[in-house]
């Protein structure tokens, strides 16, 4: 498969990732069971009118796709795929909250239209006036995985030139308390945690939007070319080597051709053994996580993407996301493997343009 | 009639979410539909909800709601002469 | 020219069948599935009737022989069903034989259950289970699982053209040679939820469903799953596959007019029968039947038919009928269950009649099909159009 190119970015996180210096400002998360995200400044962005309907979820995807569209200097793109892991849970919650409260009657039909999973996508369309396709992907991790191979797929077989491609994900305060009866989010006294090295089950909730544009060529500005995507469903504890290295070998890299490898190390003993078997595929690697800045969640690989992309682009990692001390004379490609709880595993192999 | 008008004005800038319109920037006269407020056909959906929660009005066609709507003076009209709560 | 994809098995369960030969049977002696509200508690039970599929969950997971302590909801049962019967349809015994794939897609999820405990889940410890289950790509998780499939597994929730999107999706997978197989369509169950939401639109009738009628009052609502198998020609070569039909053409695009109204021209519809006839390289003269999506709305059907003759030309608009009388409109699931219709009128030569429509709309002369035809059937164009605008058109040929 051929290239494509990531030529605009934007990403709004738990970190002030639309700050112009966010790459010095990191401020780690490990004390508490969920963050939120840093969000803009919505009025300067949409009208009023249109805010008022708007769930945290397409505020913040309206506001990170505008930045990435502007990037990469597109105006109506040739398609918009989003994905997203819980949708549009707010509004789905406020609805469900009305039809239980108030026992089916007087209903009013808001908060059903905006909870649908695609009213991003459809929403970013409706601003844009853009007729071109229009995707949701609603995996439970691998969402933004699957819209990129669908993208690129597109591009490769010249049905687009610019794919606009975007994750998102919001919190409840309802779901995060039923997470945490669950135990998908850690128990209080199981803080202050240590991402790496945790002995407890469960992680910490974040949330996030991450926009993309990705081109069939390649700009000034181009952040990082997108090599190959791949995903599985599940995978047993044993497999994990050999998927990694199929991966790789598909695409003519041996395991030490890869300079960094970002990993989804989210504090959750059990799943992040797979994280720890990767580690041992690459000695001479620079090894890196993320979910200590962006928390864990659906779309959380928007976050570890879009950091992938700097990284890249700038030749430089920041200290905060290493696990180990290797550093490479050039970040010549980025290597990403996360999953959710062991669920949804993906590769992406990424390369400096 | 007139504290039926402030009040419906209070609660169409709650119930549409018109967290930066005042009040005082409704007139009884102004159009709620294609004039300054952009309200659509999904606020038209809600405002019969409304008359229906609030003053026991139901409205079975959804159309007629096009001419109930027109001014905050026809709505408070039209529940005036309707009202069962 | 198009690229053809083969179709080797299909699967559906819906209110007029548990499996496909029901599903023929019921569509052929023009017995519909619209009834009360039973299998769930609501205000509106007695009023509005839905395409409701008479199993309860216990009878469902009693059929599909799942553990005791399964999490499934309704969404995931009935896509494991419909999924099931297609594997088995299309000859599959070991499903990772090849580089196999899962596209499915839902917009319930797992509302069924989240919406009798969310707010109580903590009185309820032996129904937490179902929290983990509540997400849409869940029920996909959940239907690869039961068949054991170990591959490329996705969801997709775009409201009533998921499972054309999937279809769709699972196409150009193969077409760029990365699955060798993709199990494709969609499941959507009845929820209290999605009821309540469609009657705050006022867009449901409360009677049975009149597409493309004049005085049609709105859709019923229904539940169902279908998925279709799709292989590549090299797998349909080796396994020496029987062909149901091909995918010979698809298109998406988007309205961009409104979150749930379509623009008075159709012009999402439009394009995307278009792309889907561009794609298949078929002259729009060769098209023998539509099924369209005909949900009954006042606003759908004006849109849909002004687009329909914007494509093939005024009078010249082939044969078309709605299959939503019979089923209601399910949703994610519904361009899958009409994918499969689609495939039965081609291997039997029949199109399938829009019941309850007596008087033609008075914007244009677009007259459904009401009584069952004998027709041959070479190409058939399917219609799936979905909130925030999402439009999508599938072309099915014979093989």
């Amino acid at each position: 498969m051929s290239s494509v190119y990531i030529n605009g970015v934007s990403c709004i996180s738990v970190q002030d990732t639309l700050a112009e210096d966010f790459f010095g400002q990191f401020k780690p998360e490990n004390s508490v069971p969920i963050v939120k995200a840093i969000e803009p400044a919505y009025k300067e962005f949409i009208p009023a009118a249109m805010i008022r309907r708007m769930s945290k979820t397409v505020k913040m995807s309206s506001v990170a796709s505008h930045y990435a569209l502007k990037e990469a200097g597109i105006e109506k793109p040739d398609a918009i795929i989003v994905g997203t892991g819980m949708g549009c849970s707010q509004d789905s919650e406020k609805f469900l909250k009305n039809v239980i409260d108030n026992q089916e009657e007087f209903l009013t039909p808001t908060y059903f239209i905006q909870s649908t999973h695609n009213t991003v996508a459809g929403q970013i369309a409706l601003a844009l006036q853009c007729h071109a396709y229009n995707f949701t992907y609603v995996n439970t991790s691998s969402a933004l995985e699957f819209s990129l191979l669908d993208a690129k797929l597109q591009l490769t077989d010249d049905e687009a030139e610019n794919i606009l491609v975007g994750s998102t994900d919001e919190q409840t305060e309802r779901t995060m308390e039923l997470y945490q009866l669950r135990h998908i989010i850690k128990k209080t006294e199981h803080f202050p945690v240590d991402f790496l090295t945790s002995t407890t089950k469960g992680v910490l909730w974040g949330e996030g939007s991450s926009f993309f544009v990705i081109g069939k060529n390649k700009t000034e500005n181009s952040y990082a070319q997108i090599r190959d995507i791949q995903i599985t469903n599940k995978l047993e504890q044993q497999e994990t080597e050999s998927f990694i290295e199929a991966f790789l070998v598909k695409n003519n890299f041996s395991l030490t051709d890869i300079d960094a490898v970002i990993l989804g190390f989210s504090g959750d003993q059990e799943s992040d053994t797979y994280y720890k078997t990767a580690i041992n595929l690459f000695p001479e690697s620079a090894l890196l996580y993320y979910k200590h800045l962006s928390g864990e969640y659906n779309t959380a690989s928007g976050f570890s993407t879009f950091m992938a992309c700097h990284i890249l682009k700038n030749q430089q990692i920041p200290e905060i996301m290493m696990i180990n001390s290797i550093k490479k004379n050039a970040i010549k490609n980025v290597l990403l493997y996360n999953h959710l709880l062991g669920n949804d595993h993906s590769l992406v192999l990424l390369e400096k343009v | 009639m007139e504290d039926l008008k402030l009040e419906l004005k209070h609660k169409i800038i709650e119930v549409l979410n018109l967290e930066d319109v005042a009040v005082e920037e409704i007139k009884d006269t102004d159009p709620l539909f294609g004039g300054g407020l952009g309200l659509d056909s999904i606020d038209a959906l809600e405002l019969i909800v409304l008359l229906d929660k609030d003053y026991g009005i139901k409205l079975a066609d959804p159309k007629k709601g096009k001419e109930i709507f027109q001014s905050i003076d026809t709505m408070a009209k039209f529940i005036e002469e309707n009202r069962t709560k | 020219m198009g690229h053809k994809i083969a179709i080797t098995g299909m699967g559906i369960i819906s209110s007029v069948g548990n499996n496909v030969e029901e599903n023929f049977i019921s569509l052929t002696t023009g017995r519909h599935g619209i009834s009360e509200i039973q299998m769930f508690e609501s205000r509106h039970a007695g009023h509005i009737k839905t395409g409701e599929i008479k199993q309860s969950n216990e009878e469902l997971v009693q059929h599909l022989q799942l553990n005791e302590d399964n999490n499934v909801t309704r969404t995931s049962l009935l896509g494991m069903i419909a999924a099931k019967e297609a594997v088995e349809n299309a000859g599959i015994s070991d499903i990772n034989a090849f580089r196999t794939g899962l596209i499915s897609s839902t917009s319930v999820g797992g509302m069924d259950i989240t919406e009798k405990y969310f707010y109580n889940y903590e009185d309820f410890p032996e129904k937490q289970k179902y929290i983990d289950a509540h997400d849409a790509g869940n029920s996909s998780l959940a239907i690869a699982d039961y068949l054991g499939l170990k591959g490329m597994v996705s969801t997709i929730s775009t409201a009533c053209s998921s499972a054309a999107n999937a279809i769709m999706m699972g196409a150009k997978l193969i077409k760029n040679g990365v699955l060798d197989r993709v199990i494709v369509g969609g499941t959507d169950s009845l929820s209290k939820f999605t009821l309540n939401g469609f009657n705050t639109l006022m867009i449901l009738t409360d009677s049975y469903n009149t597409p493309f009628d004049q005085n049609r009052k709105g859709l019923n609502l229904g539940e169902a799953a279908a998925f279709l198998v799709l292989e590549s020609d090299e797998v349909v070569k080796k396994e020496d596959k029987k062909v149901l039909a091909y995918l010979s053409g698809y298109g998406n695009a988007n309205d961009a007019h409104h979150q749930t109204a379509s623009s008075e021209n159709g012009q999402g519809a439009y394009l995307a029968m278009q792309q889907a006839l561009k794609v298949s390289g078929i002259d729009k003269e060769e098209i023998n039947y539509i099924n369209v999506h005909g949900t009954a709305t006042p606003n759908n059907d004006l849109s849909e038919g002004i687009a329909m003759i914007r494509i093939f030309g005024e009078g010249n608009v082939p044969e078309f009928s709605s299959t939503k009388a019979f089923t209601g409109h399910t949703l994610a699931a519904a361009a899958g269950i009409e994918a499969v219709y689609s495939i039965l009128a081609i291997q039997h030569g029949i199109i399938f009649p829009n019941l309850n429509f007596k008087t033609p709309m008075e914007e244009f002369n677009l007259v459904p099909v009401t009584e069952l035809r004998k027709k041959n059937i070479n190409h058939v164009l399917s219609n799936s159009f979905g909130f925030g605008g999402n439009c999508s058109t599938l072309i099915f040929s014979k093989p």
